[in-house]
């Protein structure tokens, strides 16, 4: 095929114009806002202002570590739900098929804002629906709003709501696309449906799942508008604060730019870690 | 025999027994939304379980209306959701089409970069962005603020790299070789072509443009600039509002996008699914 830069760029000019200014030049600009004081005027170099305060903030260190926690137990459970969804859903067995997607798949279209406002009255100390339901059970009331853990349960609870679904389609397009004689093949031989599922529905899904965790890792990394509605701006006094909130509350609430940059940095960072990990799990064997 | 249909018999009741359950509790937020957007603020707010739809849904989006705008705030959600798509689906398939249909300097580099973005956290670029957009440009409080720094999308343009490098080039080439211009070809042979993948991408980037929270809480703060979910986050947490109200609004956002979701499910699931299959 023969070179065509001059047709290629035009129809690629738009694009990557909206991607320069909107994507390229803040990338490398809040680099260099992280190495700046950026509450005096004007903004002046101090490469250990932001970065020095970082790694001496209590506040920076609550929020990673709630950040990391929801991430090391939301993301596996909801990982583990969504393919669980995934494989029942692609059951020949199952009737009303489309009730059931479209229960576990509804909540994709739900915005952020309408569900965290529903959960918030759900889980509402003593008028919410939960806590009506434990009590008719006999159980006690739990108070989600005020202690530490039940708040950061609620907020896992409800990412996992919002979006194991989501993942549950990409899982469910990654397992139509193994071929079915493969399946066939192991019945024949006699391997039980449990075999199956280990030996070759995970290990086929594997950069399927890897994938959804690694997008999920990130979504839930910049975890923001749950803790910040649902549990009112990270509460019970910062138990509930994340890396999102944080760089809110700095960026946009204190006009702190530059420690706002350094607290992104430390997520790009972690992102990039995370995706390098996936690059490995995923490589092709030799 | 009749032992291998009883243990599907039995495979399959296990199935429904585990599955509905699972499928109750994940459709009962939504249920409740429902619910509690027809319930008055003392019926919400009393001891008793109420599970079923009252009558009261006009009083609450009354309430709602009283508290702020929120069918001004709808106009500019649909306003913008509208335009943003439209551009959107535009660039990202135009820019698909490059890297599909042609050879040219950079592809390498354009493709690495575009896929190096899906996992870069938007919060790297959200300081600069707002920067830039309220203080350098002085566009705070517009649509154009709404709609143009959310152009830049990656998964549909690998979306719509793939879309058109399935269809037979050929056809593309006999028109070329009739003299036709290429952005003819495009406009007029390869985007018909591509009609259900541009469905599915359109659904995607409408309900991610309705949804958006963060980018406009902090763009379009003022009052009558607000977008419909920063409009009814405003309320959240505030001590003399109506609950009742804040559900009207949260049915009004999510009913119509259930109903798209229902109507075009194809597509939705098409649409999400791409991420995945590269």
């Amino acid at each position: 095929m023969r070179y065509q830069n001059a047709t290629a760029y035009r129809f690629l000019t738009p694009y990557l114009l909206i991607f320069a200014i909107f994507w390229v030049w803040p990338i490398i600009s809040s680099f260099m806002i992280s190495f700046q004081a950026t509450r005096t005027v004007p903004w002046r170099f101090a490469p250990t202002f932001n970065w020095g305060r970082l790694i001496g903030d209590p506040a920076f260190f609550n929020a990673l570590k709630n950040t990391l926690l929801i991430l090391v137990i939301q993301v596996p459970v909801m990982i583990s739900l969504a393919i669980v969804m995934a494989v029942l859903l692609n059951s020949p067995l199952l009737k009303v098929r489309g009730l059931y997607r479209f229960a576990f798949f509804a909540p994709v279209v739900v915005g952020e804002v309408a569900y965290s406002a529903v959960f918030r009255l759900m889980f509402n100390l003593d008028f919410g629906i939960i806590n009506k339901l434990l009590a008719s059970v006999g159980l006690a009331k739990i108070d989600w709003f005020s202690n530490v853990t039940p708040a950061m349960a609620l907020i896992m609870i409800a990412v996992t709501w919002r979006w194991a679904g989501y993942n549950a389609i990409i899982l469910l397009a990654g397992l139509q696309s193994i071929p079915e004689d493969v399946y066939e093949a192991a019945t024949l031989d006699r391997v039980s449906k449990v075999k199956q599922f280990f030996y070759i529905t995970l290990p086929l899904l594997k950069p399927v799942i890897v994938f959804c965790a690694v997008l999920s890792i990130i979504g839930t990394m910049q975890l923001f508008t749950e803790p910040f509605l649902i549990t009112e701006r990270g509460g019970p006094g910062g138990g509930t604060e994340t890396l999102g909130l944080l760089l809110y509350r700095q960026g946009f609430r204190s006009l702190n730019f530059g420690y706002a940059s350094a607290v992104a940095y430390t997520m790009a960072g972690l992102a990039i870690a995370i995706t390098l990990v996936q690059l490995w799990l995923t490589r092709e064997p030799k | 025999m009749s032992s291998l249909s009883q243990r599907r018999l039995g495979r399959s009741v296990l199935l429904h027994l585990f599955l509905t359950p699972l499928a109750v509790i994940w459709l009962f937020p939504l249920w409740m939304m429902v619910v509690f957007s027809t319930m008055p603020d003392n019926g919400i707010f009393s001891p008793g379980i109420e599970l079923l739809p009252h009558g009261n849904f006009v009083d609450n989006f009354n309430n709602l209306q009283r508290d702020t705008n929120f069918v001004g705030a709808i106009g500019i959600s649909v306003a913008v959701a509208v335009t943003y798509t439209f551009f959107s689906v535009l660039l990202t398939s135009m820019a698909g089409w490059a890297l599909a249909r042609y050879q040219f300097f950079g592809k390498g580099a354009v493709v690495a970069i575009i896929l190096g973005t899906i996992t870069l956290p938007y919060a790297v670029v959200l300081i600069p962005q707002f920067i830039m957009v309220a203080r350098d440009f002085q566009l705070a409080n517009t649509w154009v603020a709404l709609i143009v720094p959310p152009l830049f999308n990656s998964l549909g343009v690998l979306f719509m790299r793939q879309a058109f490098s399935m269809m037979p080039h050929d056809l593309f080439d006999a028109a070329r070789v009739e003299g036709v211009k290429e952005w003819r070809i495009f406009l007029f042979v390869a985007l018909p072509l591509a009609r259900p993948m541009l469905a599915a991408l359109a659904i995607i980037l409408f309900l991610a443009s309705w949804n958006n929270y963060l980018w406009p809480l902090l763009i379009n703060s003022q009052p009558g600039a607000m977008t419909a979910p920063v409009a009814l986050g405003t309320l959240i947490g505030l001590t003399k509002v109506s609950w009742g109200g804040i559900m009207a609004g949260a049915v009004m956002l999510t009913v119509p996008m259930l109903v798209v979701f229902v109507l075009l499910q194809r597509h939705f699931i098409a649409g999400i699914a791409a991420g995945a299959v590269k």
